[in-house]
């Protein structure tokens, strides 16, 4: 089963990135076999507007299972929401540290988002 | 051209502006549309906090609805095919199996409805806000008031614009900065009046909307609002760029009293209509310059 972290880095030891739809990019981490891979989102990153819905669809098309990242706004929660993938918010930490206590049940579920859009 | 002959009468339309806010944009729209007497319409473009209203006081004013269009998916129709997965510049439409919609970013391009083979993409409205239109003693006013939560005025703008009536003289109340709402006010006026208050804000807010309207290559002066001295960054910088520099209000508590009542410009000082009225002529004179080049 893998999940997502929204990162600045490339390893395990980047620290977590506190954006979901503008975060340079994430890592996607297979918890079966703790292997990752990082996949580069720049392109949202630096998106007028909407970083968070295409970031949200890429992922969704990924087949992650879940998201932990620092915030997430309206229109992201509802596409992953939708998807029926849960998000998990952690402050400031590594990557390892997120998947960490994402297993061991420290982390727990978005009901909502927790920010506003950027429009409303 | 028989220069001889009187000069026909042909609308005029000037945009008052400023790139920052608070200069007196309105005061300045309204005194103009007052000094001017008959067949004057102003249009207040400033659709995030109109208020030309406030001082023109028409009568019964006709409220429309505004709306911009919007898609909207039947379900029956899509197929799935992933045609427009990836095209919205604006990052409205999200593909997951089928298009997902954000309205609220949607800026109505159409390219959506145009990509699906299926003619499964429908066009809705959405209500952005309202459009007024009234008249008051000498001056037609169209208004607009932009939806609270709507990040989108330029529709609005243009839908206001394309209001524009037979008067010969047109205003243009402009919204503050130098964005695409700006941009969409100024748009093929005859000529920028740009309204500016002599403190380095002022001066560096002038200087933004200066740089925007080069590009465009309208024809633009600048009026001081609030002045003290002559010798002012507002007056120094323009005789170094060769700016025309049209006009003086000087700072006086009495127009900010009258204001602060909703009471014109040329109500608390009578005495500045001969000016406007020159201004007016002068404007003109300059766009008709520009014709005969």
């Amino acid at each position: 089963m893998k999940i997502a972290l929204s990162t600045t880095g490339y390893c395990l030891g980047a620290p977590l990135e506190s954006r979901f739809g503008r975060s340079p990019r994430f890592i996607i981490y297979e918890l079966d076999n703790g292997s990752f891979e990082v996949i580069e989102n720049k392109l949202n990153a630096n998106a007028p507007q909407g970083a968070g819905v295409q970031t949200a669809a890429n992922l969704i098309t990924a087949d992650i299972k879940a998201v932990i990242t620092g915030h997430c706004g309206p229109k992201a929660f509802s596409m992953l929401d939708n998807a029926k993938i849960p998000v998990y918010l952690a402050g400031n930490v590594s990557v390892s540290k997120a998947i960490e206590l994402y297993k061991s049940k420290t982390l727990s579920k978005q009901e909502s988002a927790d920010v506003d859009g950027h429009w409303q | 051209m028989d220069t001889g002959s009187k000069i026909p009468i042909s609308p005029f339309t000037v945009a008052v502006a400023s790139g920052k806010g608070g200069t007196g944009k309105t005061s300045v729209a309204v005194a103009l549309s007052i000094a001017a007497g008959e067949g004057v319409q102003l249009l207040d473009c400033d659709v995030e906090e109109p208020n030309s209203e406030i001082f023109l006081r028409p009568g019964n004013m006709k409220s429309e609805i505004v709306t911009v269009p919007v898609p909207s998916l039947n379900e029956n129709k899509c197929t799935g095919c992933g045609k427009c997965s990836g095209i919205c510049a604006f990052n409205a439409l999200a593909f997951l199996g089928k298009p997902v919609f954000f309205q609220d970013m949607c800026h109505g391009c159409g390219l959506c409805m145009k990509m699906c083979p299926e003619g499964a993409i429908i066009e809705m409205q959405r209500n952005i806000g309202t459009m007024q239109i009234g008249d008051s003693v000498n001056v037609r006013l169209v208004s607009g008031c932009l939806k609270v939560g709507v990040a989108m005025a330029t529709p609005l703008i243009r839908c206001i614009r394309s209001r524009v009536s037979a008067e010969v003289l047109r205003i243009i109340d402009c919204p503050p900065g130098t964005a695409c709402q700006f941009m969409a006010s100024v748009r093929d006026v005859d000529f920028v009046l740009l309204v500016a208050e002599p403190t380095r804000f002022g001066l560096h807010d002038m200087i933004l909307a200066i740089k925007a309207l080069k590009r465009t290559g309208l024809n633009f002066g600048v009026l001081v609002n609030k002045s003290v001295s002559k010798d002012d960054c507002i007056g120094r910088f323009c005789k170094g760029e060769k700016i025309n520099l049209l006009m003086r209000i000087p700072e006086e508590r009495k127009i900010a009293e009258a204001y602060s009542r909703g009471i014109p410009l040329l109500e608390s000082m009578p005495e500045l209509k001969q000016d406007f009225i020159r201004l007016i002529e002068e404007m003109k004179n300059t766009a008709m310059g520009d014709l005969m080049v």
